[in-house]
């Protein structure tokens, strides 16, 4: 039987703004499939976004959504979060918002390691402003401020975040779209702050740029470099060169922080 | 009983006040002169079961101030000069969205890291200008220790009545000085909680303007479901460019202050009937200013103090009435001139208006306001 998405997309709010081939609503429907796995209470669930495509996500989604300025889905949702720890923050939003602008309240969020579950859909581009290059754009790739190619290094999300003290860490592809729902659930599931990297596409400001005839080519550079895991183990470095690790990549456990605030809480009225 | 009194610090006052307010979430970035307020909340929300997060800077504190507040929390941050212009970015969000906030902020010499130590008055006009687009503005500015309290609450008490983000702007010198001040009892002063949604989770708009131009706002969380956005929207909170909606909700968030302005306004008229020169002053400079009137009028000078308690709304129609009695006007204030500007802007050119400025970090003394009172004529 397929599947009812109808369940959790808010009536009457579709069509949605992405373009045809854009991964972004790939990753939407993994959301969806992840939140009825678990079961998610709709009132009980707070979705977060900053700005720019991957960042229109919540308004289709019928919860508690609250989309925010641009890169600041991680301070809004921690706010959230603080306030009423019950309920479920998941923020989502692009590779720009995230790691760029935002890439102070995301480092920070690891940081705390604080409850909520981070989908980052990195399309390695701002789409939503018509393709400048962001901090994930491939050195050498073409963007609208990079006509000669790019001069930057671009950042590896997931690194990132498990440097800056994020306790579960996963990745996949928009490509792989039956596994999405499985990292987000499992990354929901995980108590402290999880991370899920979506490798994404956007063949309206990208790939046009950067010799992707189609949307097709994309997703087929996706299944090429992603290799998951588990797979990783058998190869060689050589046989590394140029790949992505997909799956759970990283997951410890370590205090979280609003159950550290709670016992903050109780020092003071101990105290008191 | 006697009522508890107590030897406080301004910025302890503003935190006290917040807390009589039934604020329960603070989420700030340390910054001098108002580092007190987030120290004393430190310790003191936990004991009430609220929660005090220091987050990462400016832009965070403001932003997870909302996310809180949208839960139903009544919430506070305290800042200074560089604090505001970064927290700016979500004022804006909070006043397009209607998040009831409440920001305290210590004016220190600006621009930039400027004085931060030094007293100044500078930050008025960044209440009402400082965050892009047409937006309404509540900026309050006591002048002592106990009004510090009494307009912190009354601060919680405006953003939650009408929605929308209220500043407190005490200078350096109120926010440091220690004086007595008389704790109110409980219920002595009106505490006002926003107003929660009367109809079923599925009938619920987050602007509904069928409640009027301050519509009820539910609670994340509390079984209400309904999207937030800083686009412009429409009753049901999703965004839209249709022209007549956004033309429309744009003026009713501004109108919602300005139609309430003599709710929200508050001044002090103190020897203003006979007056022919009347100082117009705010914070710590009006306690010069009230000492030059008082010995203005020991030396025959008919003057008068009118000071000011919110700088925004500003009471413009009632300078308009006394500028056509007065000979002159005189505003001293710590910056060059942004009171001075205003009050010239609402007289109608009726009488003189004689700015003293001061931005060296040093207060205006009542010997300048008194020299000053020689040249209305
Ligand atoms: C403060 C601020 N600066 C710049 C912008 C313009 N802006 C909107 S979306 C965006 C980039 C979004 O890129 P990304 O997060 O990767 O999302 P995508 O559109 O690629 O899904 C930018 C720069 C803005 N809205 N706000
Ligand atoms: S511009 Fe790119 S990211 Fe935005 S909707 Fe289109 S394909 Fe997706
Ligand atoms: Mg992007």
């Amino acid at each position: 039987m397929a599947f009812d998405y109808d369940k959790y997309i808010r009536p009457g709010k579709l069509p949605h703004i992405w373009c045809p081939g854009c991964g972004h609503g790939i990753v939407m429907k993994g959301l969806i499939r992840a939140m009825d796995s678990l079961n998610l209470k709709k009132e009980d669930t707070c979705i977060v976004s900053g700005i720019g495509c991957a960042s229109r996500l919540p308004g289709y989604i019928d919860c508690c959504t609250l989309h925010t300025a641009h890169g600041r889905a991680a301070a809004f949702a921690t706010g959230v979060k603080m306030a009423k720890p019950e309920m479920n923050v998941i923020l989502c939003g692009g590779d720009g918002d995230g790691t760029a602008i935002g890439g102070n309240h995301f480092i920070h969020a690891c940081r705390r390691n604080i409850n909520m579950t981070y989908i980052i859909m990195n399309n390695y581009i701002y789409g939503m402003t018509g393709g400048q290059f962001s901090p994930c754009t491939p050195t050498g790739a073409k963007a609208s401020t990079t006509p000669y190619g790019n001069p930057d290094p671009g950042f590896d999300i997931a690194k990132l975040a498990i440097g800056a003290g994020a306790t579960f860490v996963a990745r996949g592809t928009a490509y792989h779209a039956a596994q999405i729902d499985k990292l987000i659930a499992e990354a929901i599931q995980h108590k402290g702050f999880s991370v899920v990297e979506i490798l994404d596409d956007c063949p309206t400001t990208y790939g046009r740029r950067n010799k992707y005839r189609s949307v097709i080519d994309m997703m087929n550079r996706l299944k090429e470099v992603a290799v998951p895991v588990k797979a990783a183990e058998k190869m060689t470095a050589e046989q590394l060169e140029g790949k992505v690790l997909t799956g759970v990549l990283h997951k410890v456990e370590k205090p979280e922080y609003t159950e550290e605030y709670a016992k903050v809480i109780q020092r003071a009225q101990a105290a008191k | 009983m006697a009522k508890k009194v107590a030897f406080l610090q301004g910025n302890e006052a503003a935190a006290h006040g917040a807390l009589y307010a039934g604020c329960r979430f603070f989420a700030g970035y340390p910054i001098t002169p108002s580092t007190e307020v987030a120290e004393v909340l430190s310790a003191e929300l936990p004991k009430v079961g609220g929660k005090f997060i220091q987050m990462e800077d400016e832009i965070g504190a403001m932003a997870a101030l909302i996310g809180a507040s949208l839960t139903g929390s009544k919430v506070l941050t305290s800042t200074s000069g560089p604090g505001l212009s970064l927290k700016q970015e979500n004022i804006g969000y909070a006043c397009i969205t209607e998040v009831p906030a409440v920001i305290v902020n210590v004016m220190r010499g600006g621009p930039s890291t400027g004085m931060p130590t030094g007293p100044s008055q500078s930050d008025v006009m960044c209440a009402k200008w400082g965050t892009h687009g047409d937006h309404p503005a509540i900026c309050l500015v006591p002048a002592s220790v106990q009004e510090l309290f009494e307009e912190t609450v009354r601060a919680f008490n405006l953003a939650e009545k009408y929605r929308t983000p209220v500043m407190i702007m005490p200078d350096e010198i109120v926010a440091h000085m220690r004086e007595r001040i008389v704790f109110p009892e409980p219920g002595e002063i009106e505490v006002v909680d926003r107003k929660g949604p009367s109809v079923p989770p599925e009938q619920y708009k987050p602007y509904d303007t069928s409640f009027g131009d301050v519509p009820p706002l539910a609670a994340f969380g509390s079984g209400y479901k309904f999207h937030v956005t800083g686009l412009n929207k429409m009753q049901d909170g999703f965004p839209t460019t249709k022209a007549e909606i956004v033309q429309a909700e744009e003026e009713r968030q501004v109108r919602k202050v300005e139609a309430n302005k003599a709710d929200i306004m508050k001044w002090e008229e103190y020897l203003c009937d006979d007056a022919d020169v009347i100082v117009v002053a705010f914070g710590s400079t009006s306690r010069s200013a009230r000492f030059a009137v008082n010995e203005a009028r020991k030396n025959g000078i008919k003057a008068g103090l009118f000071r000011l308690i919110t700088f925004w709304p500003f009471p413009e129609e009632r300078l308009l009435e006394l500028s056509k009695k007065v000979k002159g006007f005189i505003t001293p204030e710590m910056n060059l001139g942004m009171c001075t500007g205003v009050v010239k802007g609402c007289i109608e050119g009726n009488a003189p208006v004689l700015g003293i400025f001061r931005v060296d970090g040093e207060p205006i003394n009542p010997d300048q306001i008194l020299d000053k009172m020689k040249e209305v004529k």
